[in-house]
């Protein structure tokens, strides 16, 4: 109708999607893998072998490894619960779920850490319990569950929605346990979206800077997530170093964006 | 996965609740954010200074970041054995939150300040615009480069430094010395958040004449932009500026670590250490050390808040209160 009016108009936009494109991302990400190989691949290895380094890259990978099963589970069973049933409350738990979303993570930080603390809520309970929640692994692992808590669930909820219950009540019909419906009938329609959900909230907790931040307390080699890690070398003016350890970020991140598009390819084929 | 989740949560609660009563001495020494090479170069001497002594071995974990948000950090509960702080005003607040007595300046010798430092210049290579005292940063055609005295203590520093300068000069007369500063704040171009950025700012945006900071930053700073030939400037009188370090008694004998933490904290005193310390551009007490590294540390008179100000309650409540005299001259510019 009236793309013909102007032929040079398409044209124009997608000039200005990919330029931009890579202007604001290709451009500062190479630049992260150039500035960190800048000075050859030795000093780049005993960057990335630096103990505090390694710590700060196992830290994270450990927080990602409790994190993401919690939620799977978490997200499976919200999303279970709001799609296939009808019960008192649902809506608000819909819209609970998603607050993280909405809310910077430093809130989430504060809040755990006014709830944790020393002269938080629970903080004495704890403090008598010898039990360390703040500045200590747990503490790290709560906040990253919280702001990543909507992910799977978002993911899945849509497509249980869409799908309805109509195949699970039928496999009630011919008999089938609970175990047998969740395994034979409801995972395999969600899968797709499920793993889609476990790499964005991967990437997500791995990323995860602000809320951390307040709970960490920085520790060196104990309680220093990759990101902090990256933010501390810079700030210790070694930008190799820092250039280093954020290409390991940036990598862990590139690859769960690659398998990400693997897996919407196999959906869509 | 399932052997995995249990196995990670296993493992997080194990590691926070098997952290008291090792066999081993070990300390978290809660500290400012640009100390990291110090205190790594620092901590290994005494790990052999504690075995020698001692025969036991000992562990010092590091956690750095800006001191008033560490100390905020230990009153909600990071397990900080030791402080070692570059704002006396924070080792107070753990004072007032009852984590350490309120004397702590006594417990110490040079009123727990084991190395101090003062506000002094980096400028450009040969020192083009020929950069001496507070009283060229007030002229028109220099430029000076700090951070926002409003969020950095760092700053703080340098504006306090810089009025103590006037005062001496114009024999105490604080209109004219508040007149002073303001020609100074004048001709910053950039108030960053925080020391660091204020070096980037200078050093790799290549903005302004002069970076003023903690004397014991510019030699680091000159050494790690070396190509760049920054020369390091001291001004006739500066501000002293105490690194405080204070064993949190609190935490400490929670921890069973107050016989280390202490024998840590004296041992910043000892030559050893002070020679390491003068090492990294921190002035020192020691006089033998001192005097070996004279070359890096010019003259200059010092001094200290209490003489010229009345102690930081004063500075608190006159300088750098809301509507005090740091925001007439800051904020009209």
């Amino acid at each position: 109708m009236t793309h013909s009016r102007n032929p040079l108009l398409p044209r124009l936009l997608i000039a200005l999607a990919v330029g931009l494109t890579l202007i604001l991302v290709v451009a500062p990400l190479a630049y992260i893998f150039a500035r960190a190989l800048q000075e050859g691949w030795r000093v780049y290895a005993q960057n990335i072998l630096d103990p505090a380094t390694l710590h700060a890259i196992w830290l994270t990978t450990l927080v990602a490894l409790i994190v993401v099963p919690v939620n799977l589970v978490f997200g499976i069973a919200a999303a279970w619960a709001i799609a296939k049933h009808r019960f008192p409350g649902r809506g608000v738990l819909m819209t609970v779920i998603e607050i993280p979303f909405s809310i910077s993570p430093i809130i989430a930080g504060i809040c755990y850490l006014l709830l944790y603390g020393r002269q938080g809520l629970l903080g004495p309970w704890l403090a008598e319990h010898d039990l360390q929640v703040m500045f200590a692994l747990p503490g790290i692992v709560l906040v990253t569950l919280f702001v990543t808590a909507p992910f799977v669930a978002r993911e899945v909820l849509p497509l249980m929605q869409a799908q309805g219950s109509e195949q699970e009540q039928a496999a009630v019909t011919l008999g089938a346990s609970g175990w047998q419906i969740f395994r034979r009938v409801t995972l395999p329609n969600i899968r797709w979206a499920l793993l889609y959900g476990v790499v964005l909230c991967t990437a997500r907790a791995v990323g995860e800077f602000g809320g951390v931040s307040v709970v960490s307390g920085n520790i060196r080699g104990q309680t220093n997530t990759l990101p902090l890690h990256i933010e501390l070398l810079f700030n210790d003016l070694n930008t190799s170093g820092a250039f280093a350890a954020a290409s390991t970020l940036t990598l862990l991140a590139l690859v769960a964006l690659v398998l990400k598009a693997l897996l919407e390819g196999r959906k869509e084929g | 996965m399932k052997t995995t989740l249990l196995h990670g949560v296993a493992l997080a609660f194990g590691l926070a609740a098997a952290s008291p009563a090792l066999a081993q001495d070990k300390i978290l020494n809660v500290s400012y954010d640009i100390a990291r090479e110090l205190f790594e170069a620092l901590n290994p001497v005494f790990a052999e200074h504690w075995q020698e002594t001692t025969g036991r071995t000992v562990t010092i974990d590091q956690s750095h970041g800006g001191s008033s948000r560490q100390a905020r950090a230990i009153l909600e509960g990071l397990p900080a054995d030791v402080v070692t702080f570059n704002q006396e005003t924070d080792v107070d607040v753990l004072a007032e939150g009852g984590l350490l007595p309120e004397d702590w300046r006594a417990k110490l010798p040079n009123g727990a300040s084991p190395y101090y430092s003062l506000p002094a210049f980096l400028v450009r290579k040969d020192n083009p615009k020929g950069i001496e005292d507070w009283d060229d940063l007030a002229r028109e055609d220099v430029a000076a480069v700090f951070p926002n005295p409003k969020t950095s203590g760092n700053a703080r520093y340098t504006y306090l430094a810089a009025y103590a300068y006037a005062l001496d000069q114009n024999g105490g007369n604080e209109e004219e010395a508040q007149a002073f500063v303001k020609a100074i704040f004048d001709n910053v171009p950039v108030f960053d958040t925080g020391g660091r950025a204020a070096t980037q700012t200078f050093a790799e945006r290549g903005i302004g004449d002069v970076l003023v900071t903690f004397e014991a930053e510019t030699g680091g700073i000159a050494q790690a932009y070396a190509d760049q030939g920054f020369v390091r400037v001291t001004p006739s009188l500066s501000l002293f500026a105490a690194f405080p370090a204070a064993v949190v008694t609190e935490v400490a004998e929670k921890n069973g670590s107050t016989e280390v933490a202490t024998a840590y904290l004296e041992w910043l005193y000892s030559p050893e250490a002070q020679e390491i310390l003068a090492q990294n551009f921190n002035r020192v007490h020691d006089a033998e050390v001192a005097a070996r590294h004279a070359a890096d540390f010019p003259e200059v008179r010092l001094v200290t808040v209490d003489e010229v100000f009345g102690g930081w309650d004063a500075v608190r409540e006159e300088h750098l209160a809301d509507g005090g005299i740091l925001d007439q001259v800051f904020v009209n510019r």
